[in-house]
């Protein structure tokens, strides 16, 4: 094989020296030079000396300028990829999400301690953190000399007020990064989806059966080592039309969750059209599944409170 | 087992009960914890929050597959200065304790949040080439990769571990070496760990030939690591 054939398919072959040099100084930025473009969007069926080929093409003078380079390309490229997929906003919308939970949960926890700690001086001091919230505005008073009670209010009350800022922020980019999901799922729970899948990508690559126990992750392994039952839903719970079916139904009502959820997933991810069917289909199925739990209420023998009027209806 | 190895270099002396570690590669009491003949080290920036020992730092087995092969006394056939290609990099834990003791190293990661980590640690070691890259493709980074690698460190957590050794061989050396660390739960949560490593080697040996396994346990549950080279 002659050497400038194969030098053809190396990283290197569109690149002048100059611009390698000039890679070397613009450092960071450098998302666009013809070397950063190599690196990332090059392929090569097969690999060959590149040391000895640079060196015989003059990009380099010897291996050790042509290492030299490589480093630059390779770290300017690599550092290009990472920002660009770091900034992608799926990931900004699960940090989002994760934020919020976090300042949610610390609320609560220190809105507990501070009802605790509160109680010992005041009979009549509430809980939650809408009482940190009664503390800070006044409407609760606390008698002088107890400063640092009230200071925790205040903690308290602006950890809620951030993760209040936070849901508002999921609610508002859901939609845009992922609008089948955030239609299907809310914006909250698809965020949550995003966030237990690791990003829009990894959620559309996943199989419904897996979307379905998304967040039960330790009840799926006790199960996939014998010492337990399968899961019938994870964080798909806090659907509607999960939490709004009979227990003993719930399974079926996760599994057409999922599966829309599944399919909304992909659609954002591949296409991003609107498909506003996905919703109709998912609902008119959560009736047909709902339906059978009113249909044995209708018979005398339920014990759910599901009042739907529609019943009778059965289904393979 | 290694007893007969011939006692060229200076850190045999020290350490006759093990095999020949790699040149860049000793071992280093760090603030004489007393264990045994040391703990494994490499010259380099510190990465991950590691002892160091002035420019020694120490390479934790239970942190890193390949450390531990070399702990476990595998014949990884690395002598220092060796070309590598190291595949699954994560954040640079192992690939940077690599790249202080061998030559041109290159590094694939999956990942971008790891990947970010794994820039750090490039930064100071102007032979650790860092490439985002799915190991499964070696047609993205063939045109950048060189041949006649040394040496692959394989360590993906994906399934079809067999398939990337083999998608990869086109890199290795005819006298070079894969050193494997399968994860058995990667390919298949549910099954035996021992059946799965049969299924790897198995498909392995269609284009290697296999070496040495040794089960990583002590330090990595459900790991397997297989030194092999190709046929």
């Amino acid at each position: 094989m002659t050497d400038s054939a194969a030098a053809e398919s190396a990283w290197f072959a569109a690149v002048d020296a100059d611009d390698l040099e000039d890679l070397d100084t613009v450092d960071t930025d450098a998302h666009d030079t013809t070397a950063v473009t190599a690196i990332r969007d090059g392929t090569a069926a097969t690999p060959d000396n590149w040391p000895a080929l640079a060196v015989e093409t003059g990009i380099a003078d010897d291996e050790d300028e042509y290492y030299d380079l490589l480093h630059t390309a390779t770290m300017a490229a690599t550092r290009a990829t990472v920002t660009e997929r770091e900034a992608a906003d799926d990931r900004q919308l699960v940090h989002a999400v994760r934020a919020m939970d976090d300042c949610e949960r610390t609320a609560n926890e220190l809105a507990e301690r501070l009802a605790e700690w509160a109680g010992t001086i005041d009979a009549d001091a509430g809980t939650g953190t809408a009482f940190a919230r009664d503390i800070v505005t006044g409407e609760h008073a606390l008698e002088s000399g107890h400063e640092p009670i009230a200071s925790l209010a205040e903690r308290v009350v602006d950890l809620a007020n951030e993760a209040d800022d936070l849901r508002e922020f999921v609610e508002r980019q859901t939609p845009t990064v992922a609008p089948n999901l955030a239609a299907l799922a809310g914006p909250v729970l698809g965020a949550r989806l995003l966030s237990l899948a690791g990003g829009l990508e990894s959620l559309a690559k996943k199989p419904s059966g897996t979307i379905q126990v998304l967040g039960a992750e330790d009840a799926l392994f006790a199960h996939l080592r014998g010492h337990a039952s399968s899961p019938k839903h994870g964080i798909l719970y806090m659907h509607d039309a999960v939490r709004g079916t009979h227990p003993d139904e719930r399974g079926s009502a996760a599994r057409a969750v999922a599966g829309k959820v599944a399919i909304a997933a992909r659609v954002d991810h591949y296409s991003g059209e609107r498909k506003p069917e996905l919703e109709a289909e998912l609902e008119e199925r959560v009736e047909t599944i709902q339906a059978r739990t009113t249909a044995a209420d209708d018979n005398g023998d339920g014990t759910a409170g599901n009042d739907a009027e529609n019943g009778g209806e059965s289904d393979a | 087992m290694a007893m007969a190895l011939p006692a060229t270099t200076p850190k045999m002396e020290a350490s006759p009960m093990h095999n020949a570690l790699p040149d860049g590669v000793e071992r280093h009491a760090f603030g004489g914890d007393g264990d045994g003949d040391g703990r494994l080290a490499t010259r380099g920036d510190p990465v991950y929050g590691e002892p160091t020992d002035g420019e020694w730092r120490a390479w934790d087995p239970s942190r890193s597959k390949l450390g531990a092969m070399i702990e476990l006394e595998m014949e990884t056939n690395l002598a220092g200065g060796d070309t590598v290609l190291y595949l699954g990099a994560a954040s640079g834990t192992t690939v940077s304790h690599v790249a202080d003791f061998a030559g041109p190293t290159y590094a694939v990661e999956f990942a971008a949040r790891p990947a970010r980590d794994l820039l750090e640690a490039s930064a100071s070691r102007p032979r650790l080439f860092p490439l985002l890259a799915d190991a499964r493709k070696p047609d993205t980074y063939a045109h950048v990769v060189e041949s006649d690698i040394d040496v692959i460190v394989q360590d993906v957590a994906t399934r079809g571990q067999a398939r990337v050794a083999l998608e990869n061989r086109r890199f290795l050396a005819d006298d070079g070496r894969l050193l494997l660390a399968v994860k058995a739960r990667s390919e298949d949560v549910t099954r035996d760990p021992a059946a799965v490593f049969d299924d790897v080697r198995e498909e392995l040996e269609t284009e290697y030939e296999v070496l040495d396994t040794k089960s990583l346990e002590r330090y990595h549950a459900d790991h397997l690591g297989i030194v092999a080279r190709p046929l």
